[in-house]
């Protein structure tokens, strides 16, 4: 019983101070490092709850993906980060106080909630007792959630299609080789015999 | 020391809901650098994701955890695109300070 909580607490508190440090950090390959943490760091409290595909799809595409592409263009763009630091602290009394509303605000929430009577009849999916997560998330996305599935399917190749259209460029004065002509190229065409007189030039 | 060993959904909660703020601080804090900004919103998306898995946990009903891998995917797709137009805007203009990003503005 001592064990997953400690468990929980130690995968928490590095998150928490992960996050923290993803907005603190001073370079920003740093605050990529920081937020690879964060995330295998919920990883493992999705693990400690028992939801083992979301866990396993969080590392696979946030750590694996989405966080090597934050690091791919912080360190592929040249930027002055420092000059980007400067209105760091006048903006920290509005961001500390926009934090402490909501704080106060989610404190309430999570202090005051209850359980609604009918909320056990009423799910959607009731957790099958006797398959694994994967195989019961698989078993839902497949069948009933089909068509939204099909559409997060849509929505990547969207976005990938969006991402290679946006970033494409064609360079002006590069000089490319193009078979087609090489192999077009007659002798005829490019090399012309000329026979120069002594003492004159051609 | 009963209650704090037993882990139940307000400890999911409490969690999120710091990842949250966090993550909204960033953006605050964070004002002139649209990166940190993105990844702050990856932040605040995670706050979201874990609320979403322990409701579903806690309540055994899977719809939660579906409906977080959804939210991953428009996570995924929405990182993409964003630091597309970062790359390109730099490119085209050589900064990426949000001050700068005013060519809307008329």
């Amino acid at each position: 019983m001592i064990l997953p909580a400690l468990a929980f607490y130690l995968f928490a508190a590095v998150l928490v101070l992960a996050g923290m440090l993803v907005i603190t950090a001073r370079n920003p390959v740093h605050s990529v490092l920081f937020l690879i943490l964060a995330f295998f760091n919920a990883a493992g409290l999705f693990v400690l709850i028992g939801a083992e595909f979301v866990a396993m799809i969080l590392v696979i595409v946030y750590v694996g993906a989405v966080a090597v592409l934050f690091l791919f263009v912080v360190m592929m763009l040249d930027i002055n980060f420092q000059e980007l630091r400067k209105g760091f602290l006048r903006y920290l009394p509005a961001g500390l106080a926009v934090g402490a509303a909501l704080l106060a605000e989610l404190g309430l929430v999570i202090s005051g909630w209850v359980y609604a009577g009918p909320a056990d009849s009423v799910r959607a999916a009731p957790t099958p007792e006797s398959v694994g997560n994967a195989q019961a998330l698989g078993d839902l996305l497949y069948t009933q959630y089909a068509f939204i599935f099909e559409a997060s399917g849509l929505v990547l190749l969207v976005a990938m299609i969006g991402a290679i259209v946006l970033t494409l460029r064609s360079r002006k004065g590069v000089r490319r080789q193009v078979i087609a002509d090489q192999l077009a190229r007659r002798r005829e065409d490019v090399v012309a015999v000329v026979k120069v007189q002594t003492g004159e030039g051609v | 020391m009963e209650n704090m060993m037993d882990i139940g959904l307000g400890h999911y909660l409490s969690v999120a809901a710091i990842l949250f703020i966090l993550g909204v601080f960033g953006i605050f804090l964070n004002r002139r650098n649209v990166i940190i900004i993105l990844m702050s919103i990856e932040l605040i998306l995670l706050a979201v994701n874990i609320n979403l898995v322990a409701f579903s946990v806690f309540l055994h009903d899977l719809v939660g955890q579906v409906f977080a891998l959804f939210i991953l995917t428009v996570a995924a797709a929405e990182a993409a695109i964003g630091l597309a137009i970062l790359v390109i805007y730099f490119r085209n203009r050589g900064s990426i300070a949000v001050e700068d990003i005013n060519l809307m503005k008329g």
